[in-house]
């Protein structure tokens, strides 16, 4: 058996599972956009993606996209057990998107000391465990609009 | 009966475990097999006459090995519940349905494993959390976060409970202070004669806040069965029977598994509540004739959710009903009297409910010294959940 290269990361995070269900998301997020599911017929938000609409059972639906913009509805921050895909004390949040669904994602640049229910943060884009490029959440950055 | 057609019908008339241990030392099979006959033995019941199991989908042991294994020639009846702990009490329902209505007539309930020496929960995702299909799907929203654990996993629905109504890591640690102090009074715990402090508890290290790891439950080797036969049987047999008054399952809005989050509100369990109203209209009582229970402690703040969402206090006042001693063996409600997961050893809930059995039958080593007629044994948290009540005969 030869030895792994020292750049593999040896991470317990399985691949994605990819579907015809999730599809449009995963592609999104590849490109730098964080899109919503949206039921074509009664325009309701879902998140995580589902082949049907919840509150009218239509198979029929777009996407909107994400403004990005979150709040911190509830957090963690991990200590143990480590994986090598990750730097520890590893900070996850919940957040509340504006569009009104929630979003999973690791947070960085923020101490958990810093960390408060409500904060406002921002979903941005980053390498993930096998090279995903998924959601990552930081501190909210002020556009040049809101100044 | 009540409601519920099968409620009293059936009864759970065996009970039988190996050790619990952190090395077993053999085989998971061969710990299924030694299980299941401690629990015959102990029901008065030959092997020979089994004619039904009833598992986890996460058993490794399959009915037909251990069947195999002891020689027992015909099988009419086999069933399999997903959902893990969550599931715990759920195949007691199911062979409470199949005595209830002839299709078998024993019925063995086992869950055995290597869970400390082989695969560890607390370790990383299990084994089948690599094959692709819309099962594991939910794991694309979680895992490549950081969100590997059951401990990491329940972490926010703990961190946003202690916001909303002030509750604190030493509201958590008194359930653990608690379990192991009943542990310590069970010869059969892990932690037998090693009770701790709430210091000791807030001394652990974290595992994922605000989870440290006096509020995690252990991980365990060992075997836990059951034998379930009609009561009408069970009351010629050697022990007296532990009735099947009420078992109920239960999915609720929005249910994913270990991470509901785009729920309202992600600190309810809706799944709970849902087998709390089935428990109360088939068993025709309510919390207050419940006289002990063994409520389903993977985490500690599980255990308080548990409390509000049975009815035994109201929202947020846990903490409160914990810390005024109601959950001690002398108390309104004592709870988990064997030390619980945390204390006597984690066998996916199903030691809990031979928990149940001994208090009903009154042979615990922690037996409360009033009357208990009806005692309440829950299956894990947030993930799809189950629960039994179990009632003295007559």
């Amino acid at each position: 058996m030869s030895e792994a290269p020292r750049s593999v990361v040896r991470t317990a995070v399985p691949r994605l599972v990819v579907t015809q269900d999730n599809e449009f998301w995963f592609r999104a997020a590849r490109e730098g956009r964080l899109e919503i599911q949206r039921c074509a017929d009664c325009h309701t938000l879902r998140h995580p993606p589902a082949p049907a609409c919840p509150e009218c059972r239509s198979f029929d639906w777009d996407t909107v996209e994400s403004s990005r913009r979150c709040t911190l509805h509830s957090y963690t921050v991990i200590h143990h057990p480590r994986d090598d895909a990750f730097d520890y004390p590893l900070v996850v949040g919940l957040v509340d998107l504006e569009e009104g669904t929630r979003l999973v994602a690791d947070v960085s640049g923020v101490d958990r000391e810093e960390l408060e229910f409500g904060m406002e943060l921002e979903v941005c884009f980053a390498e993930h465990a096998h090279g995903e490029i998924l959601p990552r959440l930081r501190r909210r950055e002020k556009r040049e609009e809101e100044r | 009966m009540t409601g519920g057609g099968f409620s009293g019908a059936a009864a759970i008339a065996g009970i039988g475990a190996t050790e619990f241990s952190k090395d077993s030392g053999r085989s998971e099979w061969q710990l299924a097999c030694e299980c299941v006959l401690a629990a015959l033995d102990d029901a008065g019941v030959d092997a020979a006459e089994v004619d039904g199991f009833s598992l986890f989908t996460m058993e490794n042991n399959p009915e037909i090995a251990v069947a195999r294994a002891l020689g027992i020639p015909r099988l009419s009846f086999f069933s399999r519940i997903p959902h893990g702990g969550g599931g715990a009490c759920a195949p007691v329902q199911q062979a409470a349905l199949a005595v209830a209505t002839g299709v078998a007539d024993v019925v063995v309930v086992y869950r055995a494993f290597n869970e400390r020496s082989g695969h560890r929960f607390g370790a990383g995702p299990p084994p089948f959390a690599y094959t692709p299909s819309t099962d594991q799907e939910y794991r694309n929203w979680i895992n490549p976060y950081g969100l590997l654990t059951p401990a990491q996993q329940e972490a926010f629905l703990a961190m946003l409970y202690m916001h909303k109504y002030g509750a604190t890591s030493e509201d958590f640690g008194r359930i653990s202070v608690l379990s192991r102090k009943h542990a310590a009074n069970n010869p059969k715990a892990w932690f037998y004669g090693r009770p701790i402090t709430l210091e000791d508890h807030q001394n652990s290290r974290w595992i994922a806040e605000p989870l440290r790891l006096l509020d995690c439950c252990q991980e365990s080797d060992g075997g836990q069965a059951l034998v379930i036969v009609s009561t009408e049987r069970a009351r010629d047999l050697p022990n007296p029977p532990a009735v099947i008054r009420a078992a109920a399952q239960g999915v609720g809005p929005q249910q994913i598994s270990m991470s509901s989050y785009y729920r309202d509100d992600i600190d309810r369990l809706p799944e709970v509540n849902l087998v709390a109203d089935q428990l109360w209209r088939q068993a025709g009582l309510g919390p207050a004739e419940i006289d002990a229970a063994v409520l389903y402690d993977a985490f500690t703040p599980m255990v308080l959710l548990q409390l509000e969402e049975y009815g035994f206090c109201g929202l947020g006042e846990a903490k409160d009903f914990v810390a005024d001693g109601n959950l001690e063996v002398d108390g309104r409600l004592p709870v988990n009297t064997h030390g619980g997961q945390l204390g006597e050893g984690y066998i996916h809930g199903v030691n809990g409910i031979a928990e149940g059995v001994r208090l009903i039958r009154g042979t615990s080593t922690n037996q409360p010294a009033k009357p208990i007629e009806n005692v309440l044994v829950t299956g894990g948290s947030p993930v799809p959940h189950s629960a039994l009540v179990l009632g003295a005969d007559g």
